[in-house]
């Protein structure tokens, strides 16, 4: 395949999925979801391909594709990948295929496979989008097949939860949409160039904007990505959009979609403004610690499962945040390494608890005790998944966050102790939850239940396999990634003019050295 | 011969650029005498038929008056009084598609109501030459007549349902109020002619670059007062109040030409006179050092937009009908379009009109599916009737979603690179707040459009809900206007570069 198609195809494939299944015939509703499978496995398969064929010491953009789109408004068609956003595809072309097996919606099959892959085409086409105006296309219109797989397929309270979700993540993007447009138009001013919305090109002029007027620009596009994460304190939409989501839905709402805020942050924050990046950096990662310590507090109270699930999102999610701004290659490593983890583990365990509750007919966790009895696969693939979110050694977790907390130690260090009590808590809500759910004597209602069926252990196996395989040997992954964070790192370093503190000049204790280190960020922040 | 006509001077006239004009009015009165003449043989479909051939016709005769002023320039005709230039035949261009399309969706809507006749289509035919007047008026008592011929067929048209109290009551108040503004815009032309001693914009747009009036009383009461009477006509916050029981009453075809073709007309007048006359003065390129007259209007029509912008969507979220629901939020659309002309830049201009073009996409389309779903009695408007419509015509819930959305702003519709233009021409010329309050009406007004879909998809359908036909021509619209949002939002390039090309500068004007 030539290397600058493949891109466009894994984008689009999905959509062209939909649209063989809009053309299907009503009397042939059970070849609809062969076609979603075959789809969105093809898609991932090449996503597959993708990450073997991706050069790993390259930290440049690869795959890269480029035409004209809009020329009079300087927008492009304009694609790549690079270590920052390959596996967030690979994860994406993972996921898809895994929600869609697992899961068969109630009624409307049809709409419901139609919309599921035009989702995953919006959230390919934002991971790979290097041209501003074609990534908010993307962002956005992720909005309506979610909106529609929320509030159609969802639980009880599902318009509600539809429609709160719709509005506040179309409220952080709106601002973005005039922060983007300031971005380009008054760069364009400032370098005397045509305007331009490609990213490579504007990340070259990333200096040339006034600092004032490139931090309000960063909080706008911040507060879009913030949304999306969610970041405390507007985090409220998530735990009502997760619980009222049909299982497939929550899978991919957590698995990808929040990605988009974080890898948001990533791309567009600190690639573009690598001075306001740092300038509101203290803002963002003390939101993030209040976000982890806050959703684990919250999800140990909750009764309902999944709703427990969704707080510790915005506990993880809050740790991915303090890992990026902590603006050092272990932390960003960290973080979109936690993002992959987060999206494996967390996937897994809205999976679980939609298995459960399509067997028990509820979430609540007062309601069922005693599962390991009665489904023991069940329990033993809930445990491996559960350690892996609690960040057990040897599991995913573990490595992502100790590289987080590694970075954020360098760069804040109390911060850093504060966020890894954040751990402690993981545990505490988790465990207590398991031993709630699957420990103790099962009564009347839960003795029967089934464990898992062929199809659903066929399901789990892959991301089982993953949390594992990344826990032992997470290095694949790093690798790929290095290049492209130190490009990053590198990157902001030019354009500030400034040196940021790295594990291997961390001061031995030493309160010179430690003073110097402030007197430094002191100057960058002066800049 | 009379003494006073032998004494007249008859100016030189080009009869080519006046071709869309005549063939729009005269259309209308070909198409009463004829039906006056021949009416009881000709078949029930023919006064439609006719009217869509008028609009394609002057569709087709404003494509060499484009290409001739893309050769010799923008110029003026009839001793200055008609402007011709790209700016109005994109209008043209507008106004001519919205009767078309008015015209197939009004055919199954008329046959229904049983109010079978030309003269809806004589009405909206005049009432679009109005428009044209209006959009191509070099001379502020063309412009006047243009309304007046744009308004007072609209009022007929409003009260049109015979049977129906709403539509005559709308009428009445649609008739009092436009008088009104009309009063109004006509006592602003005469102290701006008090003023600059012209009625010609040319020749006022010359008199004020090289005279610094910006402080003259005279003026900006004129001024003032010719705003209040295209704030009337382009329903914008505070004159607005007529346009929810209007909208309501009228009968539902009327309404989409209503949001199309008057707000086009409207608009287009406003920033003639505007941008063309008050417009920013330069010198080689640069503003001029002097003080600008549009410094005097540009924060009035600031406030004009953030009012029609936050009245506009914050009032819809608590309707019940869908007909107020979208009147309130054409109130908001005229609050996004005005942000592109308080940006006062060719590009603004530009913004302008490509958003009047796509939103009259939208809104004919709109109002074309709430007129078949109404059902008999054009009554049948409220949000509960659309409950469930997924269920029961998906396709037309389906397209009605797409224009709810284009409404929105969601990507990939033309709805998105609307807002994406204006928003751009306000943030080019510094308007960041504007920018950003705009958005953030977008937001709350992408709550009512929600409420429809999810009043379509996610409500479940009446049992008893009367079986939906879907009549050939509102279809044959529909599916027009549905194309139109979907192709212009993957690929806005030509309407972009349309836009952009229908520049509007009086300066360039060989008087």
């Amino acid at each position: 395949m030539d290397g600058s198609m493949v891109l466009p195809v894994i984008i689009f494939l999905p959509l062209v999925g939909a649209a063989a299944i809009a053309l299907i015939a009503p009397s042939r509703s059970m070849v609809l979801k062969p076609v979603a499978v075959a789809t969105s496995a093809a898609t991932g398969a090449l996503t597959l391909w993708l990450m073997a064929a991706f050069e790993a010491g390259d930290g440049g953009f690869q795959f890269t594709q480029f035409a004209e789109w809009i020329g009079s408004a300087g927008i492009s068609w304009h694609v790549g990948v690079d270590g920052i956003s390959l596996f967030l595809v690979v994860l994406t072309g993972l996921l898809f295929p895994i929600a869609i097996v697992a899961c068969d919606p109630p009624h409307d099959a049809k709409a419901y496979y139609i919309w599921m892959l035009v989702l995953e085409t919006g959230c390919l086409g934002v991971f790979l989008a290097l041209d501003l105006v074609l990534f908010f296309l993307f962002f956005e219109v992720v909005l309506i097949p979610m909106y529609f797989l929320i509030g159609k397929w969802g639980h009880e309270n599902r318009k509600y939860a539809a429609t709160k979700f719709f509005l506040f993540t179309m409220l952080g993007s709106a601002l973005m949409l005039v922060g983007m447009l300031a971005l380009a138009l008054l760069t364009a001013r400032e370098t005397g160039g045509a305007v331009t919305f490609n990213l490579v090109e504007l990340a070259e002029d990333a200096g040339a904007l006034p600092t004032i007027t490139a931090r309000w620009i960063f909080l706008s596009f911040a507060l879009a990505f913030a949304v999306k994460v969610p970041i405390f304190p507007v985090h409220t939409w998530l735990p009502d959009a997760h619980t009222e989501a049909p299982t497939a839905g929550s899978v991919i709402l957590a698995g990808v979609l929040l990605k988009l805020g974080t890898y948001g942050l990533v791309r567009f924050g600190l690639y573009l403004f690598p001075e306001a990046s740092r300038y509101f950096a203290p803002l963002l990662f003390t939101l993030g610690v209040i976000g982890i310590l806050y959703g684990a507090v919250v999800a140990t109270m909750q009764r309902d499962l999944k709703r427990l699930v969704a707080y510790s999102s915005v506990a993880h999610l809050g740790f991915i945040v303090l890992g990026i701004f902590s603006i050092n290659t272990e932390g960003i490593e960290g973080g979109l390494l936690q993002m992959v983890n987060h999206g494996l583990s967390t996937g897994a365990l809205f999976l679980l608890v939609g298995f459960i509750y399509e067997r028990r007919h509820t979430r609540q966790i007062s309601e069922m005790i005693g599962l390991q009895k009665a489904a023991p696969v069940l329990a033993a693939v809930f445990t491996v998944v559960m350690l892996s979110s609690v960040g057990l050694p040897g599991l995913n977790g573990f490595v992502g966050e100790f590289l987080i907390l590694a970075g954020a130690f360098v760069a804040h260090r109390w911060w850093a102790v504060v966020a890894a009590a954040g751990v402690i808590l993981a545990a505490l809500y988790l465990l207590w939850a398991y031993q709630r759910v699957f420990h103790g004597t099962p009564d009347d209602a839960n003795r029967s239940m089934p464990d898992l069926n062929w199809q659903e252990k066929l399901v789990m196996a892959p991301l089982v396999g993953l949390i594992v395989f990344l826990g032992v040997y997470p290095k694949p992954v790093i690798e790929r990634m290095e290049p492209a964070v130190n490009q990053l790192i590198s990157h902001m370093e030019q354009v500030e003019g400034f040196q940021s503190p790295t594990v291997g000049d961390r001061p031995e204790g030493s309160f010179e050295e430690l003073r110097e280190l402030k007197a430094d960020y002191g100057e960058g922040e002066g800049h | 011969m009379l003494p006073i006509l032998a004494q007249a001077e008859i100016p030189d006239i080009q009869w080519l650029p006046l071709i869309p004009h005549i063939v729009m009015a005269g259309a209308a009165v070909v198409l009463l005498t004829i039906v006056s003449v021949a009416g009881r043989w000709l078949p029930g479909w023919f006064a439609a038929a006719w009217t869509v051939a008028a609009g394609l016709g002057v569709l087709a005769t404003a494509i060499p008056v484009w290409i001739r002023v893309d050769q010799w320039g923008p110029h003026s005709t009839i001793a200055g009084s008609i402007g011709v230039d790209q700016f109005s035949v994109f209008i043209i261009g507008v106004l001519a598609c919205t009767v078309v399309l008015t015209a197939l969706v009004a055919d199954g809507f008329l046959h229904r109501e049983s109010l079978d006749g030309p003269a809806f289509y004589v009405l909206l035919m005049l009432s679009a030459a109005g428009g044209i007047t209006m959009a191509s008026a070099n001379n502020l008592i063309v412009l006047f007549l243009g309304l007046e011929i744009l308004s007072l067929a609209v009022y007929v048209l409003v009260a049109m349902h015979l049977r129906r109290a709403e539509s005559q009551e709308a009428g009445i108040k649609y008739f009092v109020l436009g008088a009104f503004a009309s009063a109004f815009l006509l006592y602003g032309i005469a102290l701006v002619y008090g003023a600059t001693g012209s009625i010609n914009l040319a020749e006022i747009e010359n008199i004020l670059s090289s005279n610094d009036l910006s402080d003259n009383g005279l003026l900006l009461a004129g001024m003032a007062m010719l705003l209040v009477g295209f704030g009337f006509k382009v329903a914008a916050v505070p004159f607005h109040a007529w346009t929810p029981d209007v909208y309501q009453g009228a009968p539902s075809p009327v309404v989409s030409y209503m949001a199309a073709g008057v707000k086009a007309a409207g608009f287009a007048a406003l920033l003639r006179v505007f941008f063309g006359a008050f417009g920013p003065i330069y010198e080689e390129g640069q503003l001029a050092d002097l003080r600008q007259v549009t410094d005097d209007w540009q924060p009035v029509v600031f406030g004009l937009a953030i009012a029609s912008l936050a009245v506009g969507s914050m009032l819809a979220i608590v309707q019940t009908d869908v007909k107020r629901i979208l009147a309130y939020s054409s109130i908001s659309h005229a609050g996004f379009i005005l942000v592109g002309v308080q940006a006062a830049t060719d590009d603004g201009v530009a913004s302008v009109l490509f958003y009047l073009a796509a939103y009259a996409a939208m809104a004919i389309g709109s109002f074309a599916v709430i007129t078949v779903v109404s059902g008999p009695g054009d009554e049948g408007t409220a949000l509960d009737n659309l409950r469930g419509l997924a269920a029961r015509r998906p396709l037309l819930a389906a397209a009605f979603t797409v224009l709810l959305l284009s409404q929105a702003g969601i990507p990939f519709t033309a709805g998105f690179w609307a807002k994406f233009e204006v928003i751009t021409a306000a943030v080019d010329a510094r308007s960041f707040w504007l920018a950003v309050i705009a958005m953030l009406a977008a937001v709350v007004a992408a709550f009512l459009y929600l409420r429809i879909v999810v009043a379509m998809f996610l409500d479940a359908p009446d049992a008893d809900a009367p079986r939906l036909r879907v009549p050939p021509g509102p279809a044959i619209a529909i599916a027009i206007v549905v194309l139109f949002t979907l192709a212009f939002g993957i690929y806005p390039e030509p309407l972009l570069k349309l836009a952009d090309d229908a520049w509007l500068n009086l300066r360039l004007w060989a008087h």
